[in-house]
């Protein structure tokens, strides 16, 4: 990975082939995740004749998918109240469908603008900005699937099953703070 | 840093000195790197720009968690509300300390939209009635 730099308008980074490859495999993934998703919409009449889409007023099974699609309402674990389970289940129905298509819409430009083989990429401000979400949305699934904590180490043991995965998620992580400083220093 | 750093993915020089210790004290979740600054004032205070708690039926609540980075809370708080630096970063400051801060408030319809918006964004967020 070179450093991502600023130059005339544009935000400057390269990928080796292999770490293109990596990123793309992930972005790709949660591209799938969300399609999955997207799928399990109902499909109403009403939603046809409208236009308007809504989506399931559940929250999903899966714990990744349910760190990308949090509920409306911070709901008691043990005993949320009625009024606002039947709310968080509304609201859901009405804002997922616009949550996942922002959700793909990132995902889908940074596989059109990171080429398969690596090598530099030239994007526009809304392209960066675009890959520093799709980033964000890879290490929310790591981290959910790692369980990352508050003290989670740089380095696991070699022989835990997670070792390499939290490697490539202290990668993106670097990918995308330093991103994220480029677009505001 | 080893070259040849086992189940690294990448050779680790490439992430750079530099960029390690960004993220290391960037951490969202993480601990260090606060003291010393000014005590923040308390989340119901801090408000969007110029908007007071007056009579706004609704808030958007963001709460702490272990892998949004600091440096990116503060960048969605400017892009999505348009909220200078120093507001944003004062925000993002709460919810790492505090553990949740209101980041606007209002209409319902207004705030289910910037609850959307945030977790488009990928940030916790929550709605409540004031």
């Amino acid at each position: 990975m070179k450093s991502w730099r600023r130059k005339g308008g544009r935000v400057l980074g390269g990928f080796e082939q292999q770490e293109a490859a990596v990123l793309r495999g992930l972005v790709g993934q949660i591209d799938d995740m969300l399609r999955a998703r997207v799928e399990e919409a109902p499909q109403d009449e009403l939603a046809e004749l409208t236009g308007i889409k809504t989506g399931p007023s559940e929250g999903p099974d899966d714990p990744v998918m349910g760190r990308l699609l949090p509920d409306f309402h911070r709901l008691d674990p043990d005993q949320p109240s009625q009024e606002d389970v039947d709310s968080a289940a509304a609201l859901r129905s009405l804002h997922e469908p616009e949550v996942l298509e922002a959700k793909l819409g990132v995902a889908a430009e940074l596989l059109t603008t990171l080429p398969p083989e690596g090598g530099s990429i030239k994007l526009t401000y809304e392209q960066a900005d675009a890959w520093v979400s799709a980033l964000n949305d890879v290490r929310l699934a790591l981290g959910t699937a790692l369980d990352v904590g508050d003290e989670m180490p740089e380095e696991l043991p070699e022989d835990d099953p997670r070792a390499s995965h939290l490697g490539i998620y202290h990668w993106v992580t670097w990918v995308q703070e330093s991103l994220v400083q480029t677009l505001t220093e | 840093m080893a070259l040849d750093a086992p189940k690294v993915p990448f050779g680790a020089s490439d992430t750079g000195d530099a960029g390690l210790a960004g993220f290391r004290v960037g951490r969202y979740g993480g601990r260090a790197n606060m003291e010393g600054m000014t005590t923040p004032v308390e989340a119901e205070q801090t408000l969007g720009e110029g908007t007071s708690a007056g009579d706004q039926p609704w808030q958007t609540i963001v709460w702490n968690d272990p892998v949004n980075l600091m440096s990116y809370v503060t960048y969605v708080f400017q892009k999505l509300f348009g909220y200078s630096r120093d507001h944003a970063t004062k925000l993002m400051l709460d919810v790492h300390h505090k553990g949740r801060a209101i980041v606007t408030s209002g209409s319902k319809e207004k705030v289910e939209g910037d609850v959307a918006k945030l977790h488009a964004a990928g940030l916790w967020a929550t709605m409540e009635q004031t």
